[in-house]
C-alpha cells in the first residue's frame, strides 16, 4: 500500500490491477471499441470512398428515414411522462408501506424477467379485435364494434407502458421509501397539509430519483424495437429509429448507414438526457423559490 | 399566536398487529408542566408521544385538550410543535427556510418573518446562521434550529422526542441546561420523551416511568428517585443492590426489619408488609457507608473485589458474608483482598414487594 | 375520506395493472392449449398438440440447447469477470474510480439496441457474428457490468476487519480468500448468478442482433415465429411461448427463494442525508 502525500492510500497495486484488468479490458474492448468503431463507420459510407457525412445527409433528406425521428419521439415523450406519472402517484402513496406488499412487487416483477416477446404476443391475443378485452367489453354493450388495439401506435403505447410501469414504480417506491418519515412528520407538525408536504418538501427529496427515473424509461421507449414490430406497424405508422437502423443493417446490408442510424439515435437520446436534466433543475429552483430569501 | 393549554388528558392503546404496545397508557398534563416519559427502548414512550401529536392514530382511546377531544384532527391543525430525535431539518432548505417554513404557511408577511426568525437565532444562540444548509451544520447546531422551528410558532404543547440521544455528552449537558431555560422563560408545556434517567430528573416537574405500554410509575423527579414503588423502577433509577429478604416486623411509620441471607437489614417502606411477606431490600451504591461505625443497624462485613477507579470516587464491588455482591460508590481508598465494613443508613434503605421470579429482567 | 378514497383509487389502478398482465399471460396459456379459438371466450376443444408440433416444427430442442448453453456460459464468465472486479470496487478508493464506475455503467445505460447494431456489425467484421460464441460475448456486455454492480454491495457488507484479523492470524491471500471471502460472498454470487441467469434467458435485443441460424435462443426463435404472422399457426406459437414462461417461471420461483423483488430492478439509492 503506498500512501500519497496527503497521507490517504491510494491503493491501486498489482493486485488490484490483475482484479479489475479482466472485466475493464472486456467492457473496453466488446464495448467502447464497437461503439468507436461504429461512429467511425457511419462516416465512411458504403459506396464513396474516404470520411463523409453523406449517409447522414441521407437519413435526411429522406422522408421514409427521417420520420422515424418525430415517430419515436412521439411514442417515447408520452410514455415516459404517462409511466412515470402514474409511478410517482402510485409510489408517493404506498410509501409507507402497502397491503399484500410482497404480493403486488413479486407479481410485478413479472413483466421484467418475461422479455417484451412473451407480453407482446399476449396482448396482440388479449387485445386483438376477438380477445379477452374486446369480448367483454363487446359481451357487456359497452361497445358495438371491437376497438383496433393493435398493429398500431396504440398497441406499442400499450406494450411500452405494461414493460416499463412496474420497473419504475419499483425503483421510486425503493426510493421514496428511503426518505427519512420524519422529516414528513415534523413538516406536518408545523401546519403543512399533506398536499403541501408534497410539494414543498418531499418533491424536491424524490426530485434526484425522479429525474433518473425519467432519464431511463424515456431511454428505455426510444430505442424501442420488439415492441413496435410486434404490435405497431413497422413499416408504416409505428417505424420507429430503431426498425430504421435494423432495416439497413439486415435488410439492405449496408452496415454504414444502419450505423450511422445508431448514433443519432444515440444523440436523441442524450439530447432527451439534456433536456430532463435542466427541466430538473428549473423545478428545483421553483420548489425553493418563494421560501423567501434574507 | 396561540397561549399554551390548561390541560391535556388522554388514555391510549395502540397495537401493532398482534402485539400491544401501549396499554390504557392514562396521563394529565397541565398547563406549563414539563413532563417526561422515562422508560426503556421499546417501552412505547415514543409511540405515545406520536400519537398525541396525531402522526398516528390510536387503536384505542381519547385525546382532550381544555375539554375538545382531538383525536379526529390531523397533525397540522393541532398547534403542536415537535423535536424530534434525527432533527428532521429539511436538507433543501436553508436554515431560515427551514425555520420560516411554519410562518409562511400562515402567510405571515415577509417582514415579520425575517425579523421572528433573527430572534428565534438569537435564542437559541446561533445568530447569522439563515443561510447555511443543515448539511453544514453540527449535531448541537441542528438541534437547535430543529428547537427554533417548532418554537418560532408559538406552539401551546411542545413535544420532544429524545431529543438530545443523538448528542455526544459534553452536549448533551448543555443542551439539557438550554431545553429547562426555553421552558421556563417561555412558560411552554412539554411533553419530553427519554431513556435517560438524568435527563429526566433534571428537566422535569412530573416524570412518568413506562414498561411495555404500562405506567409503572408516575411522580416528581423526587420521588420517582428515592422511592420506587416498584423493582424495575428502582432498578431503572439507579438501585443497584437487591436483596430478598423476608419481613420479620414492620412498624406502624413503615419501619421494617426484615432477614436477608444471615443478614438482618432495617429500612422503610411505602407499602404494606407484613411479617411473613417476601420482600427486597434495596440501596443505592452511594448511600452505602464504607468504614465507620461498629456497631448500630445494618453494619455488615464485606471482602472487597474489585475497585475501579472514577475519578471523584471508586466504584467497589464487595462480597458480603452472607455472599450477596454489593455495590458501593465510595471516595474512600480501598485495595481487593481487604475486609472493610459497611454500614447501610437505614433511612436509605427501601424495602419492595417482591415480584416472582421474573421481578427485574 | 378524501384520503380513503385516493387510497381505493389507487388500489383499484394496481389491481387493474395486474388484472391486464395476468390476463395477458394467461391468454397465452389456454392460446396454447387450444384446439381451435376464434373469438371466443373460451376455446372449444383443448389439446397439447401443439407443444409437439412446436418442438417438432421449430427446432426447439437445438434452441433449447443453445439457450441453456448461452445462459450457463455467460452466467459463469460473468461471475468470474465481475467478482474481482467488484472487490477492488468495494474496498478501494482511488482517483480513477468514478470514472471506472461510469464506464462499466454504460452498457446497462445505453439501449442495446443502441450499441448492438454496431456490436452486431463488429462481430460480423471479425467473422463471428452469427455464432453461438458472438451471442455469448454480446449478452456479456451488459452482465459484467450488472454481476460487477450486484456483488459490491456483499463486499461493502463485509468488515475488512474480517480479512485484516485473518491476516493477523497468519493467513495470506489465497486462504484469505478461500476460507473468509468466498464463503461470505456465497449469498452475493447466487443473487448475481440468478439474476444473470434470469436476465440472459429474457435478453432479446443483443441475441436478436448477433444471433443467426444456429444460434438463436428461445426469444428469438419465438419473435421470428410470431412476427412470420399467418404462416404457423398461432397455437403453435403460444406453445412455444408457454415453453418460455414456464421456463422463465421456474428460474423466478428459484430467483425469488434468494433474492427479494425490489432486488431485481436497478436500484436507485438514496444519498445519505
Amino acid at each position: 500500500m503506498r500512501l500519497r502525500r496527503t497521507g490517504e492510500p491510494s491503493e491501486l497495486d498489482l493486485m488490484a490491477m490483475a482484479c479489475l484488468a479482466p472485466s475493464l479490458l472486456y467492457v473496453l474492448v466488446m464495448f467502447i471499441y464497437p461503439f468507436l468503431y461504429g461512429i467511425y463507420l457511419s462516416l465512411r459510407p458504403l459506396k464513396l470512398p474516404g470520411f463523409s457525412l453523406a449517409n447522414y445527409v441521407a437519413f435526411f433528406t429522406d422522408q421514409y428515414e427521417y420520420m422515424t425521428v418525430s415517430i419515436t419521439f412521439r411514442l417515447a415523450v408520452p410514455n415516459t411522462i404517462v409511466v412515470v406519472a402514474c409511478s410517482l402517484l402510485l409510489a408517493y402513496n404506498m410509501r409507507r408501506g402497502i397491503w399484500l406488499e410482497r404480493t403486488i412487487t413479486t407479481i410485478l416483477v413479472l413483466p421484467i424477467s418475461l422479455s417484451v416477446i412473451l407480453l407482446g404476443q399476449g396482448i396482440l391475443g388479449f387485445y386483438g379485435g376477438r380477445g379477452w378485452f374486446n369480448q367483454l367489453l363487446v359481451g357487456l354493450d359497452l361497445l358495438e364494434e371491437p376497438l383496433v388495439l393493435t398493429h398500431n401506435f396504440i398497441g406499442v403505447m400499450i406494450s411500452l407502458f405494461m414493460q416499463q410501469f412496474p420497473f419504475c414504480f419499483l425503483m421510486l417506491l425503493g426510493y421514496i421509501s428511503g426518505i427519512d418519515p420524519s422529516i414528513e412528520n415534523s413538516a406536518r407538525t408545523l401546519g403543512a397539509n399533506p398536499w403541501t408536504v408534497f410539494r414543498r418538501v418531499m418533491l424536491p427529496l424524490i426530485a434526484p430519483g425522479l429525474a433518473i427515473a425519467f432519464a431511463l424509461v424515456f431511454v428505455m421507449s426510444f430505442a424501442t424495437f420488439p415492441s413496435a414490430m410486434l404490435l405497431g406497424q413497422p413499416s408504416g405508422a409505428t417505424r420507429t429509429m430503431a426498425i430504421a437502423a435494423y432495416a439497413q443493417a439486415f435488410e439492405q446490408f449496408d452496415m454504414s448507414y444502419a450505423s450511422a442510424i445508431a448514433v443519432l439515435m444515440g444523440l436523441f437520446q442524450l439530447a432527451g438526457l439534456l433536456v430532463i436534466l435542466l427541466l430538473r433543475k428549473r423545478m428545483v429552483m421553483a420548489a425553493t423559490m418563494g421560501v423567501g430569501k434574507r | 399566536m396561540n397561549e399554551t393549554i390548561d390541560s391535556l388528558r388522554f388514555r391510549i392503546t395502540k397495537r401493532f398487529g398482534t402485539k400491544t404496545v401501549l396499554q390504557d397508557f392514562a396521563l394529565e398534563v397541565r398547563g406549563k408542566q414539563f413532563i417526561t416519559c422515562l422508560g426503556p427502548s421499546g417501552c412505547g414512550k415514543s409511540t405515545a408521544l406520536n400519537i398525541i401529536a396525531g402522526l398516528l392514530p390510536a387503536t384505542d382511546g381519547e385525546v382532550w385538550i381544555d375539554g375538545g377531544r382531538i383525536d379526529h384532527l390531523p397533525p397540522e391543525k393541532r398547534g403542536f410543535g415537535m423535536v424530534f430525535q434525527n432533527y428532521a431539518l429539511f436538507p433543501h432548505m436553508t436554515v431560515f427556510a427551514n425555520i420560516a417554513f411554519g410562518l409562511q404557511l400562515q402567510h405571515r408577511p415577509a417582514a415579520e418573518i425575517r425579523e421572528r426568525v433573527r430572534e428565534m437565532l438569537d435564542l437559541v444562540q446561533l445568530p447569522g446562521f439563515e443561510d447555511r444548509y443543515p448539511g453544514q451544520l453540527s449535531g448541537g447546531q441542528q438541534q437547535r434550529i430543529a428547537i427554533a422551528r417548532a418554537l418560532i410558532l408559538h406552539p401551546r404543547l411542545l413535544l420532544l422526542d429524545e431529543p438530545l440521544s443523538n448528542l455526544d455528552a459534553k452536549l448533551r449537558i448543555e443542551m439539557r441546561a438550554e431545553i429547562k431555560h426555553l421552558h421556563s422563560n417561555l412558560g411552554l408545556t412539554s411533553i419530553y420523551v427519554t431513556h435517560d434517567q438524568v435527563e429526566a430528573l433534571s428537566l422535569s416537574d412530573w416524570v412518568v416511568v413506562m414498561r411495555d405500554g404500562i405506567l409503572m410509575q408516575a411522580g416528581t423527579p423526587q420521588d420517582i428517585h428515592d422511592q420506587p414503588r416498584n423493582l424495575f423502577v428502582a432498578d431503572f433509577m439507579g438501585f443497584r443492590n437487591f436483596f430478598p429478604a423476608e419481613v420479620a416486623t414492620a412498624g406502624p411509620e413503615g419501619e421494617v426489619e426484615a432477614a436477608a441471607s444471615g443478614m438482618r437489614i432495617r429500612g422503610k417502606t411505602r407499602h404494606s408488609l407484613a411479617p411473613g411477606a417476601a420482600a427486597v431490600a434495596a440501596i443505592r451504591p452511594d448511600d452505602v457507608v464504607v468504614g465507620a461505625a461498629a456497631s448500630g443497624p445494618n453494619v455488615f462485613r464485606g471482602k472487597v473485589d474489585i475497585v475501579e477507579y472514577l475519578g471523584r470516587e471508586h466504584e467497589v464491588i464487595l462480597t458480603l458474608e452472607s455472599g450477596a455482591r454489593l455495590w458501593v460508590h465510595t471516595q474512600a481508598h480501598l485495595t481487593p483482598g481487604e475486609f472493610v465494613p459497611v454500614v447501610f443508613p437505614p433511612e436509605r434503605v427501601i424495602f419492595l414487594p417482591s415480584e416472582g421470579p421474573g421481578g427485574i429482567a | 375520506m378524501r384520503g380513503r378514497m385516493w387510497r381505493l383509487a389507487l388500489y383499484l389502478f394496481v389491481l387493474g395493472f395486474i388484472l391486464n398482465l395476468l390476463g395477458i399471460v394467461f391468454y397465452v396459456t389456454v392460446s396454447a392449449f387450444a384446439k381451435r379459438w376464434f373469438g371466443t371466450p373460451l376455446p372449444r376443444g383443448f389439446t397439447t398438440e401443439w407443444f409437439g408440433y412446436a418442438w417438432k416444427e421449430f427446432g426447439l430442442a437445438r434452441i433449447l440447447g443453445v439457450t441453456i448453453f448461452v445462459a450457463l456460459t455467460v452466467v459463469c464468465l460473468a461471475l468470474l469477470l465481475g467478482f474481482p472486479a467488484a472487490y477492488i470496487l468495494a474496498r478501494r478508493n482511488f482517483r480513477a474510480k468514478p470514472v471506472l464506475m461510469l464506464l462499466y455503467f454504460l452498457p446497462l445505460l445505453i439501449p442495446q439496441m443502441t450499441y448492438g447494431i454496431p456490436l452486431a456489425t463488429t462481430m460480423l467484421r471479425y467473422g463471428i457474428g452469427g455464432t453461438v460464441t458472438g451471442v455469448i460475448l454480446a449478452v456479456l456486455v451488459p452482465m459484467v457490468p450488472l454481476a460487477v454492480f450486484i456483488l459490491m454491495p456483499f463486499f461493502e457488507q463485509i468488515s475488512i476487519n474480517l480479512e485484516w484479523g485473518a491476516a493477523m492470524m497468519g493467513a495470506n491471500r489465497f486462504q484469505t480468500f478461500r476460507r473468509i471471502l468466498l464463503p461470505l460472498t456465497l449469498p452475493g454470487l447466487l443473487t448475481a448468478g440468478i439474476l444473470i441467469l434470469v436476465n440472459t434467458v429474457s435478453n432479446f435485443e443483443l441475441t436478436f442482433l448477433v444471433g443467426g441460424a444456429g444460434s438463436q435462443t428461445l426469444v428469438v426463435a419465438l419473435f421470428y415465429n410470431i412476427f412470420a404472422g399467418g404462416v404457423r399457426p398461432v397455437y403453435s406459437v403460444d406453445a412455444m411461448a408457454m415453453m418460455y414462461m414456464t421456463m422463465v417461471m421456474i428460474l423466478l420461483l428459484i430467483a425469488l427463494r434468494f433474492v427479494r423483488p425490489t432486488q431485481m430492478v436497478f436500484r436507485l439509492d438514496q444519498p445519505r442525508q
